[in-house]
Formats: C-alpha cells, structure tokens, sequence
C-alpha cells in the first residue's frame, strides 16, 4: 500500500537533490502543460466546460445516494452483480471471495488507482494470488517493485535507459535495447499470452451512469479492454463518487479529462460496458462485478467544508500543473494519489495526524485551482485543512494535531502586535530605529537567501511627514 | 456485504448535501455541414496515425483487396452476414486476390489462441463516426464480437460518412443511446498507443497496430 | 468600466511598510497626481494573510478586524500588493464565515480594487515615458495572476512606455516559491523553486525585473543577493513613478 507520510520533507529533500528525476518531471510536466494548453487556450471556452463538468459533478453529488441505488438497480437488471465495501479490507476481501469462487490463482489488472489505494496487489499476493499489472506504465512498475508517482502517467519518474535495462534483466533472451517500439513489443507479446490465459480482469472506472447501468473506462492502450473483455470474469473496482446522473452527462466529462490529463481530444478507446456476455454474444466476461468502495468517501461527503473534493475525475492537471510536485516527484508524497489532490484527498481520508504534514507542501499559488476541469478550489481546500490541522474543530479527522506548542505562540504573539494598532508602531519604529542590529541571518530563510533589507522610514512614518508637509 | 451498503447509504443520507451552483449550459454541438465533418474527422484521425481511405460502397472490395495485399494480410476476419460480406465474396468470385476470411462464428473459448495468433486483420462495421475527436462508434454484437476491433493487430472499419457526427453528445442524443445499451459501446479513436515509456509514443500496445477507415462517401450528397 | 472616484483608502501592507515603502510612496504620488485624493488609515496593520495561510484562522481574524475598522466606509480601497489584496477580496469572506463582522468583510471585499488593476481598469491612466531604454521582465505573482486576475494589466502599463523593452522568462507563470510560512516549512522546496525562477530571470538579461507584489519581491531579491547577482526587482509604482518624471523631487 502506500507509505506514511511522517517523513515526506526527508523524502522530498531527496528527490529534490536527484537531478536526473527532477530534469524528468519538469519535462514532463511541461509537456503536459503544454499539450493541454493547446486546447484550452481560449481561456472562456475553457471556463465555460469546466462550469459545465463542475455542474455535472455537483448534481450527481447532490443525489448521490439515490443514484447509487439507481446504478445498483440498473446494473442488476443488467446482469452485473454489485459489492459494496466499506474500507480497504472489505474491498478486498470481496475481490478474494470472487477470485476464489473460480478457483483462480492469478488475475489481470488494468490501471486502477483505487486498487492501488486498498493495497489490493499485496493483499492477493499474499493470499497466493499472482497479480499481473498489464497497463505499460504499471506493468514496468510491477517488474520494478515501485509505486506509480503520477496518476495517469504511472512510470513517467523512469527513464528509456532504466526501462532498457530491466527488460534486459527480465527477458534475457531479448538483447538490450532503447527502442521503445522494441520494448513495447516484448510488453505486448508477454502480456497477450497472460490476457488469453487469464480467467479474472480487474479494472477501475472512471465514470458509472445511474441512468443505464454503465461502466465506463477511458485509455489509450487497449489493456482495459482486454480485461473486461478477454478473461470470463470482470471485476471492477471503483469508488463510489465516480457516478453519474445520466449518459447526457458523459462527453463533457469526457471531453474534460483526456484534454485535462494528457491533452488529447479524446483517448484511443472509450469502453462502455452495461453488462457480461449476453445471450448468443461470443465473447465478453460471462460475469461482471462491480466493487463500490467507500474508504473515507461518505466521511468527506459528511463534511460540507470538503465534499466538492469528490467531484474530482482524477485527470491529474493539478499535479502536472503543481510547481511542488514538479520539483519533488511523486513518491515524495507517500500517498496514492500525488499532488494536491492528494494533499487534499489523503488527510480527508487517513487522518490528519498521519498526512498533515502534506499540507504545508503547497505556496496556495492556485495554479491547481485554475485547471481543475471541474473547479474544485483545490488551494482553498489545502488552506481549509491547515486550519483544521491548527485547531481542534472537530470535521477532520486528527483536527488539531498539527498544532505546536511554539508555533500557536508564535501566531498569538503576532495576532497581539498586529491588532493592535499603536503597538505596531511603536515596535515597528523601534526595529526600523535598531534595523543595523537585526539579525543577518535567519535559518532557513537565510540558508538560500539574503535578508530582507528593513526601511529607514516606515510607510506609516513617510505618509504622516508627508501630510504634515502638504499642510 | 448488505450491511455496507446500508452503512454507506446510511451515511450518505444523512449527510447535508450542497445544491449544485455552477452555470451549466450544455455546449450546443457546432453546425458543421456534411463536407467540414468529413474533413475533421480525416484530420483527427491521421493525427493519431489511423489511415482513412475515401471510397464507395461499389470500390470497396477492389480498395479493400489491394490495401490487404499491400499489408501482406493472410486471414480477415469478418462478419458473413453483412452487406460488406456479400460484396467481398462477390468480389472473390470475380477473381478478386483476398486473404482468406474467416467467421467469428463460435465462442472466444473455443479458438482464443487461434484468435489471437493467427488472424491478421478483422473487418468490422461501425454505428457512425465523430468529427469533432476523430472517433468511430461499435456497438460490438454477436455477429461481431467485442474482440474483433481489439485482438488482431490490425483493424478495418467501415464508416458511412451519412452516419457522422459533431460530437459525441449529438451522436448520444440523435441515436438515442441510453434508451437501450448494448452490453458493449465502443468509441475508438486510432490504434492502440502508450506514451508510458519516457513519453515516447509506441503503437499497437496491446490493441491493433494499425487502424484503417474505410469513409464511404455519401452518393446523394456528391450528387447535391 | 468603473467610475473614476474622487478619493480612495490606500491599503498599503506589512511588507511595504517595514521593508519596500517607497512603493507606497509611489503608489500614493501616482493617484495624487492623476487626481485622486488618497486616504491612508494610520490605523492599518496587516490583512491578516499570514496566519490565515498558516491555518491560524483566529489570529488572522483578530488582525482582519482591525483593517475592517479602519477601511469602513465607500471608496475603494487600493493596494499596491495583490496577494494582500486578494486576502481581502477573497479570503475574507472565508474568514469571517459565520462571524458578525460576515456583511462587513463582503462590504469591504468589493471595494478592494488592487492597484495595477486601478491605473488601468479604473482611471485607464495614460503613460508618457521619459526614461532611457531598459529592458525589463515581468514576475507577478500568484495572487495577480490567478486571483485577482490581474496579471495583463501591469504588462499593458509597460506596453505604454517608448523605451522599455518587456522580455518573457520562461515558467513565467509560476511561483516563486514564496508562499509564506511555505518558505519556512519546507525551505528546500522553496529554494529550489526560487532557484529556477532567479535563473531564468537571469537568462533574460534585463536590467530589471517589476512587480506588483512585494513578497515575491523580498524572495527573489533575496535569493538573486544570496547568489550575489546584480540584478532587482522593483515595485510597478516606483517604476511608473520612474519612467514618468514623477520621483524627480524625491
């Protein structure tokens, strides 16, 4: 599963200083920024869809437990059998129960970060289950034994030569190559013999529609498809914000998340699925299942400060557009879902005790805010939860626990100056009067910087000279 | 399991929910006329490496046969129930050089080997195309099964240029998709691609490597 | 398009007041000299922006009331600093959520009006430029560019000036790596990110970098000295006043 995030400083320190990782974020990063600019350069246009995808995703939210049950009684009627798990471990454990109802030993995935959230890899693992990552990007990262460290770009921390190098380790018998069509091809050949050969695909989702009952994946490889249309069972796993109210309410969305996430107009494939094989269809799982997983998702909905957060449709802009995040990667953070979703998401859903110190990762410079496709005021939300992280009021999780001792002072000392007009000045001139005796230095400000210079005069003192002068 | 389900339903209703407050005005799909979609829909397809060959009803086995030829394909599998089908057998009856066609016509189980490693090419047939984002629509059925546009390496669609639309939405809409769904919709936009090795893109991952479009130009429309 | 008012309150911050105040300065001469009577409150302190951003809601509140109190009234309230300015727009509202001073903050909220955006959206002041050539960038900061949307009108003053060239670094949108207690708490981030923005200022070649916000000034500055660069930044309305004759007494 994903690591704590105790030591994320330590851990972004040292990303920081991995100059190759940080020359390949920022271009890819750049890239991204780039490819999604070309389509939303007209900047009305762009807030036009995004009111459009935010609506959507708020009148879903507003009836969420109606369309829930809506789906639920859609998708029965469709032939899909539908789970409902509260946390991580009855995700899982539902996921098992259906595995081994088919006596199988192995399963198939394709991308799913909510997979990757309950930790379902190493939860089958060890339940002798072998699990085969078949999207590229994950597929690499499973040879590797790594955790992706972006959302839609899973292995984009891994250079060609890297890559190069573990196939060669891998498949001995193919020599050493940079060719990426090569390496793709050895990828394809090993993973179509896994696909015709595997009985079980996992998948996430990325919208479900109430109306008709449908499943719906966004990709560009095709390895989605093949696991909810190869194996004979089909097992999705997503959680239970990503449904909509009516197939009218797709192509926006869609529109929003290939031009957000890669800057495509559309992906490769988009795969509508609204129920297995029917009658007299050759092909197609004979069984689908749908695991909806909540794991802190009502706990946020409960909480009127914070339930826009599920609105989100995981396109990842806010991370390619996160200049934290381009400096320090995404294993930095230590939760699954990077950026500042993740610095929103995780301490929502873990505890501010175990992900507050996330949120002092973030300079609130709102670039995140201004590319959300569905206007969620990401920064706001980060400053939002710094408050609950600096007192206990009680709506998240740990509220209060990031409070320190010396740093309440520090801000009461501050709040008692600067509510207090003439105080202000008074101490105001006196430092302006011993500006030459300041400190020269101030860790860590100083460690990279020169100090500031202190005025001779404050504004306060050439305003008021200046108005006796005019008199 | 229920249990979760109440709990999590349980939650979620008693939760306040917020009443959505944003503008939304759906965008109202672009007036392109028949020729402006035909031409975006060539260009978004060339730009994600899909060939797209113009022909008509009558050519279409004659530019079927030697685009085949010209790929080396040895096996096509197709639908025999279909109007293509027809002209192709036609076509081979007049001496025409095609691959063998096979029929998808027993269940995956039976030849997913077969299926996988020895047919080189499938022909489908689509439900229209989208001119805005370049994509074709499948509603894959028993007589055309969901693989056939997934495992051969190379996959034909035949698209009647009369079935374009602008969007996707208008498409939804004038189809009226969400009165009944199939098990299966399909939007494919080009050949499989991943981008997942240092953002070099690399084609026919894991889906076909090649997309060819045959645009069955619209008779009447030539003749308006 | 706004009326042009006869008279205005100056918001001119913490930063300005201790370390930059000659861009008040300036900022005051310039409306004065397009007419406006410009109000300072010798009461204000600070917009509070520090604390609120550091997750102290009740500090920044008790300090946001004093600016409520000594900004009460109907003329706009103009700053030379558009973080503090959006504080005030924006955050404010969020602040006083469910307070009694809600109405007042919203009241002041919609008279804030930050000071580029004054010049060009309110008395579209027109620019003689009387300065040499210089060759100048752009940084403005967050706040300008993404919250109070400002970041065109202090680049359409520049445009004004005959002789100043206006070149573009590159991720020139982005911060520099300020943010605050951000600089503080996760300094090598912070260093980092004001590294590449001092380098590709640097790569510019410009006699000057402008602003209009006096935090991503102190920052940068800081760390262009540290590396013992020439090269500074300075306030848009010490600029303006510069390029337009107006500082010739001073």
């Amino acid at each position: 599963m994903v690591t704590k995030t105790v030591d994320f400083s330590a851990r972004a320190v040292e990303a920081l200083h991995n100059a190759r990782l940080r020359g390949s974020f920022r271009d890819a990063m750049d890239d991204l920024i780039r490819k999604r600019l070309d389509h939303f350069r007209d900047e009305t246009l762009f807030r036009e869809l995004s009111g459009e995808g935010a609506a959507i995703r708020a009148r879903a939210l507003s009836r969420l437990p109606e369309l829930l049950e809506q789906l639920e009684r859609k998708l029965v009627s469709n032939g899909i059998t539908v789970h409902w798990a509260e946390d991580a471990a009855q995700a899982n454990e539902t996921v098992l129960k259906i595995i081994r109802a088919h006596d199988s030993r192995r399963v198939i995935k394709g991308k799913s970060m909510v997979t990757e959230e309950i930790g379902l890899n190493d939860f089958l693992e060890t339940r002798n289950v072998e699990v085969l990552e078949s999207d590229l990007g994950e597929y690499i990262l499973q040879l590797l034994d790594e955790r992706p460290s972006h959302i839609v770009m899973p292995a984009i921390h891994k250079t060609k030569a890297q890559i190069a190098e573990l196939f060669a380790r891998k498949f001995p018998e193919i020599p050493y190559t940079e060719d990426v069509d090569t390496l793709t091809a050895t990828a394809r050949r090993v993973l179509r013999d896994a696909f015709r050969s595997t009985r079980i695909g996992i998948s996430g989702v990325n919208f479900m529609v109430a109306e008709t009952g449908t499943l719906c994946l966004v990709e560009n490889e095709g390895n989605g498809r093949m696991c909810t249309t190869i194996p004979d069972v089909h097992i999705a796993v997503t959680g239970i914000e990503k449904v909509v109210e009516k197939l009218a309410d797709v192509p926006p969305l869609l529109a929003l998340l290939t031009r957000s996430a890669t800057g495509q107009p559309i992906t490769t494939y988009f795969n509508m699925i609204s129920s297995p094989r029917r009658e007299g269809e050759k092909d197609g799982p004979k069984e689908v299942h749908l695991v909806l997983v909540d794991n802190g998702r009502s706990d946020i909905f409960a909480n009127p400060d914070f339930q826009e957060t599920l609105r989100c449709i995981r396109c990842g802009a806010c991370i390619n557009h996160c200049p934290v995040y381009t400096r320090i990667g995404g294993h930095s953070y230590g939760t699954t879902y990077p950026g500042p979703i993740g610095t929103v998401f995780a301490p929502l859903q873990d505890g501010l005790k175990e992900r507050g110190e996330l949120l002092s990762a973030s300079t609130l410079c709102n670039a995140c805010t201004e590319v959300c496709p569905v206007r969620i005021p990401l920064a706001g939300l980060i400053n939002r939860l710094r408050a609950e992280y600096a007192a206990p009021r009680g709506n998240v999780k740990d509220a209060g626990s990031g409070r320190s001792w010396k740093e309440a002072m520090a801000w009461k000392l501050w709040s008692a100056v600067y509510a207090r007009p003439r105080l202000y000045q008074r101490l105001l001139n006196w430092g302006l009067k011993h500006r030459d005796r300041l400190p020269r230095e101030l860790a860590p400000w100083s460690d990279s910087r020169a100090m500031p210079v202190i005025a001779e005069k404050s504004l306060h003192q050439l305003v008021r000279e200046k108005s006796e002068a005019d008199q | 399991m229920s249990t979760a389900r109440e709990n999590i339903l349980a939650r979620l209703r008693a939760a306040e929910t917020q009443a959505p407050t944003f503008d939304a005005e759906p965008q109202p799909p672009p007036e392109w006329g028949m020729r402006e979609k035909r031409l975006r829909f060539i260009e978004r397809m060339e730009a994600v490496r899909a060939e797209v060959i113009e022909t008509s009803a009558d050519d279409l086995a004659t530019v079927l046969a030697s685009w085949l030829a010209s790929r080396e394909v040895r096996s096509l599998l197709h639908d025999p129930g279909s109007r293509w089908a027809e002209m192709l057998h036609q076509a081979i009856a007049d001496g025409a050089e095609l691959p063998e066609l096979i029929a998808f016509n027993r269940e995956i189980e039976l030849w997913k080997r077969s299926l996988f490693d020895n047919v080189d090419a499938a022909l489908t047939t689509t439900l229209g195309g989208i001119a805005e984002t370049g994509s074709l629509m499948l509603w894959p059925s028993a007589d055309e099964p969901r693989s056939m546009s997934l495992v051969p390496p190379i996959h034909i669609a035949v698209l009647e240029e009369k079935q374009l639309y602008a969007t996707f939405a208008e498409a939804l809409e004038q189809q009226q998709w969400a009165e009944a769904m199939p098990s299966n919709a399909l939007l494919i936009s080009g050949p499989s691609k991943s981008a997942d090795i240092e953002r070099t893109l690399a084609y026919g991952v894991h889906g076909p490597k090649e997309l060819l479009v045959l645009l069955l130009r619209d008779e009447d429309e030539e003749a308006s | 398009m706004r009326e042009k008012p006869t008279q205005v309150l100056l918001f001119g911050s913490c930063l300005i007041d201790v370390l930059y105040p000659q861009a008040g300065m300036d900022a005051i001469a310039l409306l004065e000299r397009e007419g406006i009577e410009v109000v300072f409150p010798q009461a204000q302190t600070c917009c509070g922006q520090p604390a609120f951003n550091a997750g102290y809601r009740d500090e920044a509140r008790k300090v946001a009331r004093v600016q409520l109190d000594c900004l009460q009234g109907d003329a706009p309230v103009v700053v030379p600093s558009a973080s503090c300015a959006a504080m005030m727009k924006h955050h404010y509202v969020e602040l006083f959520r469910d307070q009694p001073e809600a109405e007042a903050a919203a009241q002041l909220a919609a008279r804030i009006v930050e000071f580029t955006e004054f010049l060009v959206d309110v008395l579209r002041i027109r620019l003689q430029d009387q300065g040499p050539d210089i060759r100048v960038a752009v940084h403005s900061s967050c706040s300008a560019r993404r919250e109070m949307n400002v970041a065109v009108q202090i680049e359409s003053l520049l445009e004004q000036l005959a002789q100043v060239e206006l070149v573009h670094q590159d991720h020139k949108a982005e911060c520099c790596g300020f943010g605050g207690t951000f600089a503080v708490k996760q300094a090598e981030i912070s260093a980092a990110m004001v590294a590449d923005k001092t380098a590709a200022l640097l790569r510019c070649e410009i006699d000057r970098y402008i602003t209009q916000d006096c935090g991503c000034m102190m920052n940068i500055d800081g760390a262009l000295a540290s590396q013992q660069a020439p090269l500074r930044g300075t306030h848009i309305a010490t600029f303006l006043m510069e390029r337009t004759g107006g500082n010739e007494d001073s």
